[in-house]
Formats: structure tokens, sequence, C-alpha cells
């Protein structure tokens, strides 16, 4: 069995949201990159426990970046998984990255294709969902929970209100969250051995991007908080009634 | 005079004369008619035919349980506005059985509710989806496909928008500015930044962030039209679905009440539930209290769990770590109740109280109460 997890680089979850370039790039100076949490702690993870499970199964990890990405990668790889390629292209459109994935899976004959939920910058939740329709594959999104049994998977689904439990015969693409697998710490022996273990390198395929990033912008700054003193507290409802009119 | 579409033909003498309406678009949706006329023997040579249809807004209409889900209205109100802007005609498309009068979706504006009326596809499965509802969209002209942005929206735009080679921007939070091209704003770095996204495909597909766009309705029924689909065998088989005990999806709640550390124990929570239930809310949790199993993970609202943008978020023992507001910082109001008056979420809140919560909290409620008549 073959499982490939999709990796993106993100930056650190404390990292200063600023851009550069007449608001149209992020600006990355001095800027902490790390594995997208939702690709590492939940569908990396899990393919790390599955194949903790059953040692044949041979786990890759993919990347669409340019070079830069190499060091988190490397951080994945000290995590778990047998090798990684790193797709040689910088693009922000989900459909891009999402075509470079599937170019590389149509060979590959993959039977699970995990993902994130979604990546904390771009938020666009698309990419897990845009390589089953390429692929034509069963897409299973927002997983919490994740079982093999031979070539079934036993899937658990948050969605409004509520879980969902499925079944599916693989191949399968699944977006992964909270739930999932616990976050792990890279040992000494993971980052040593992650430093031997191949990292492929491959030239994207053509694909046109479909949408493309004009500006960004920052949100106005809060007016700044009205306290209310405690042995008032009532006011707080007052207020949210009649001035914020949202109760 | 003979009439098929927008091709003409008649006779005039013995000489057959056509009319051909040559039919380009731009990038607003704006028809552009040129027309050609012709004797019939070179048109067999050099022309096709085809019939021209008005292009459409065509809107997903989500529902569960035979209801539409509250996010389905407002995705109708956003993709009937952006018709109305694109002067388009807006359609509905429902996929699986409701016992919701659907005519009366006309209400928010649209003309039209294409329906597969087959009860296997109250089952969600984004590949039998895609497939119907592309041959949908390409049958009413769909230039634009709107989704809301939860989940039934995440499972189905992405591989739609890879079939039908249509550029997609989720989590939209305003209508698109179609007066140069195509752009689309939403939220990017988890709700701390704004990016404005050019869509430069024909076809576009659009996933509204919920709460983001408000509901308007009016006059009007839909028509219905019965779509003879057979979905093709799902790979997918639900095996059982399971309710968080009955209260607002979190996700599509205007208020939400939260619970952090601050509140010691699960055996705490009775206060923040009246509350709660009081003010129709959706309760919250911290990634601590998750962890801890104090609170269900499909409560966590943060960086790694739920992102959510009610119109209220009321934080009570959270001290609003970076990762916390990721979650949460879309809420128009916030108010945060902490007995630290160094608590960082008091930076990032609108109305703030330092004291006890065990103490405040009572005193909410019983205002809340005498707001609502109750007390």
């Amino acid at each position: 069995m073959k499982i490939l997890v999709c990796i993106s680089k993100t930056p650190d979850t404390t990292a200063k949201i600023a851009f550069t370039d007449n608001n149209r790039k992020f600006a990355a100076e001095g800027v902490q990159w790390i594995i997208n949490p939702y690709d590492e702690w939940y569908a990396l993870v899990r393919a790390i426990e599955l194949k903790e499970k059953d040692p044949s199964i041979v786990l890759h990890l993919i990347t669409v970046a340019a070079a830069d990405a190499d060091a988190v990668i490397r951080k994945a790889l000290a995590l778990g998984g047998d090798e990684a390629i790193r797709v040689n292209a910088d693009s922000q459109d989900s459909f891009y990255i999402a075509a470079q994935i599937a170019g590389v899976a149509r060979d590959g004959s993959y039977d699970i294709i995990f993902t994130g939920k979604e990546t904390i910058d771009y938020n666009g939740s698309s990419v897990g969902g845009m390589i089953a329709g390429l692929l034509d594959l069963p897409y299973v999104s927002l997983a919490a929970k994740f079982d093999l049994a031979g070539q079934t998977a036993t899937v658990v689904r948050e969605v409004e209100g509520g879980e969902e439990t499925e079944e599916v015969s693989l191949p399968v693409v699944v977006s992964c969250q909270k739930g999932m697998a616990e976050q792990r710490i890279p040992n000494m022996k993971g980052i040593m051995g992650a430093r031997s273990k191949p990292l492929k390198v491959l030239e994207p395929v053509q694909v046109e991007p479909l949408t493309e990033i004009v500006s960004f912008e920052l949100p106005p700054a809060k007016k700044g908080v009205k306290m209310i003193p405690a042995e008032n507290a009532e006011e707080l409802i007052r207020l949210l009634h009649e001035e914020a009119k949202v109760i | 005079m003979w009439k098929c579409g927008n091709v003409e033909m008649w006779k005039c003498g013995n000489v057959e004369m056509w009319k051909c309406g040559n039919v380009e678009m731009n990038g607003v949706g704006i028809v552009i008619y040129t027309f050609t006329y012709f004797h019939i023997s070179t048109l067999i040579n050099f022309f096709e035919f085809k019939i021209i249809k008005p292009m459409s807004v065509l809107i997903f209409i989500d529902h569960t349980d035979g209801h539409f889900k509250k996010t389905t209205y407002e995705a109708l109100s956003y993709g009937v506005a952006l018709a109305r802007q694109m002067a388009i005609p807006a359609e509905g498309v429902l996929l699986g059985t409701v016992t919701e009068d659907i005519s009366a979706l006309g209400k928010y504006g649209i003309q039209k509710v294409h329906q597969v009326k087959n009860e296997s596809l109250n089952a969600l499965d984004p590949q039998v989806y895609i497939r119907i509802i592309a041959a949908i969209a390409e049958s009413a002209k769909a230039t634009v496909i709107v989704f809301s942005h939860n989940s039934s929206g995440k499972a189905i735009a992405p591989g739609l928008s890879a079939r039908l080679n249509a550029g997609l921007v989720t989590g939209a939070i305003a209508l698109p500015d179609t007066s140069k091209g195509f752009l689309v704003k939403k939220n990017v770095f988890s709700g701390k930044a704004f990016a404005t996204v050019s869509i430069k495909s024909p076809v576009k597909i659009i996933s509204l962030n919920p709460n983001a766009y408000p509901i308007a309705s009016g006059e009007g029924s839909a028509e219905l039209l019965n779509e003879q689909i057979t979905p093709e065998t799902s790979r997918v088989k639900l095996k059982s679905t399971s309710k968080s005990s009955g209260e607002i999806p979190l996700t599509e709640a205007e208020v939400v009440v939260s619970g952090g550390r601050g509140m010691k124990g699960p055996e705490n929570w009775g206060p923040i539930e009246e509350l709660a239930k009081l003010l129709h809310a959706a309760t919250a949790c911290s990634r601590p209290v998750a962890d801890a199993g104090w609170r269900p993970h499909g409560e966590h609202v943060g960086q790694t769990g739920i992102a959510i943008a009610p119109n209220l978020y009321l934080a009570i023992g959270i001290s609003g770590a970076i990762q916390h507001l990721a979650g949460v910082n879309r809420s128009k109001i916030i108010a945060v109740i902490n007995k630290d008056p160094e608590a960082p979420f008091f930076k990032s809140a609108d109305y703030g109280i330092v004291g006890d919560a065990f103490e405040i909290l009572p005193k909410l409620i019983q205002a809340v109460k005498k707001l609502r008549g109750l007390a």
C-alpha cells in the first residue's frame, strides 16, 4: 500500500502578518516557516501511525514549492515517511498546486492521499478536493478519524452540528482535521535519519493558474476595548443589546 | 419566417437567407450579438449552430434532515445580488429531497430550482454530486456557481472547480467587484488579513463564508424543474450520523458563548450553557479545555480547531493566545471576561470585564432574563 501526504509550508502561527510590494506580497523576511499544522499534526501523523501498524506501507510526502521549502520538508521527514517529492514551483493558486500533485499521483498509484483540511495562510480548503476531482477519486473532507481494514477505510467527518461515519473503498483522497492524531515532536533518531532520506525534485507540469491574488490588506484596527466594572456586569448585556446590537 | 433559437431563416424568392447571431461574452457576462446575413450554401461550409441561452448564476441549495440550512439563505441572497449586478438570472440546484416548500425559495430572488429528486443524494458524496452539478451548470449556462463555505461546500466546490476548469475562491466575504474583471475578497492568514483574488476562467466558483452576508428576502416563487439525472453508484457509504446534543451548529451561530481554562473544570459549564441557551447561542471552548476532555473536540475554536465568525463572541476564562484568536478574530463583536487584567484577549476585544467568572456569569444570566422578559 502507498500513501501520499501533501505538505505545505506556512508562516509560524505567531508570525507577524504584513505585506510588501504595494500590498501584493506577503512580507516573508524574518518569518519562521513551519509545516502547515493541519498537514503535520493530523495528515502526516495519522499516516505515520498507519505505517507503524503496517510497516509494509510506503509513505511519500509531497510539496509544491521552491527550494526554500526543503528545510520544512526535512522537518516532516524527521517525523516519518520514506521519501519526499518537491515539485519545483511557487504558486498561490490551489488549482495549480492540485494539478501538480495530481500529475505525480496519477503515475504513483497511491491508495490514500492525505491533505490537511486547509492551510493556515491562504485558508483555501481546496487542494484535496481538487486532486480528487482531477483524478476522479472519492473525496472525504474534514476527517476527524480514519481507520483502515484491508482496502476499506472508515472515516468520521465533522459536519455542522454533528458527525458522519462513512465507509469508502480505496483509493481515496482525505482532508484531515483535529481528532485524526496528536501532535508529535521529532526525536533525534528521526532528525538524523531525515538527512539521508531521498528528496526528489520534479519540474512542474504545464498548467494555467485559474486565480491570482491581486492585493492584500489588513483589517482595520479595533477601536479599543470598553471596560465594564465587575460589580456592574449587567451593563455588558445592555451594551451588547443597545450599542452593539448583537443580542 | 422560421426561427430556432437565435438562428433565423427566411426566403426571398428562391434564395434562402439566414440570420445567425454570433454570441460573445465579456468578463462580466454581457452578451453581444453580431449578425451576419448570408446564403444557405456558404453556411453549410463555414458555420455551426448553437442555441443560445442567457447565462446564469447557479446557487447550491444545501439541506440537512429535510430542511434548508441557514447558510443556504445566505448563499441565495448573495448569488441573487451578484446575478442582479451582472444582469443575468439566478437559479438554484438542489440534490436530494426536502420536506420544505421548494418554490418558496423564490422569495430570495431565484427564478428556477433544478432538483434531482433522488433520496440516495441525501447523503453527500462529492464525486457523485460533482458530475450532476457540472451537468446542470452546463445546461443552465452557469457563469458563476455559488456555495456556502461550510462542510458541503468544502466537499464539493474544489472538485467541481477541477472538473469545470473554473477558478474557485473559498471563504468569500463580500460581493465580487465585476467592474474590472472578477475580483473576490476573502479572509486569509486565519482571519488576520484579507486578499482580493482575481478569477481568470470563464466559469467561476465562489464559496461564501457563513455569517458574512445578510439574508434578504421579498416576494416570489421559483419554478421547480425536475432534472432526470440518474446518480452514479456512490463509492462512499454513509454508515451513521450523530448529532451533538441538538444545539445550534457552531459555524452557523450568530452568538457564541465560549469557556476556557478559567472555568476550572467540566462540572462548571452549567452557567455557560444556560447563558448560551438564553442567547440562542452555540457553546465553544479553547484548545486546553478540549484537550483535557472537559468539552467535545467539536467545540474547540482556534487555529487548529474550528474558525468562526459570529456577530458576538463571548469569551469567559480564555486568555486569548494568538492561536485562539486566529479562530475567532472574524467575530463582529468580542466580549471578554477574565480575572487577569493582563490577559492578551482584552487587546482584541470590544468589551471587557475583569473579574471572577463565577460571580459575573449569574449577573449576566439575570440581565438576559430581564431583557427577554423572563424575570
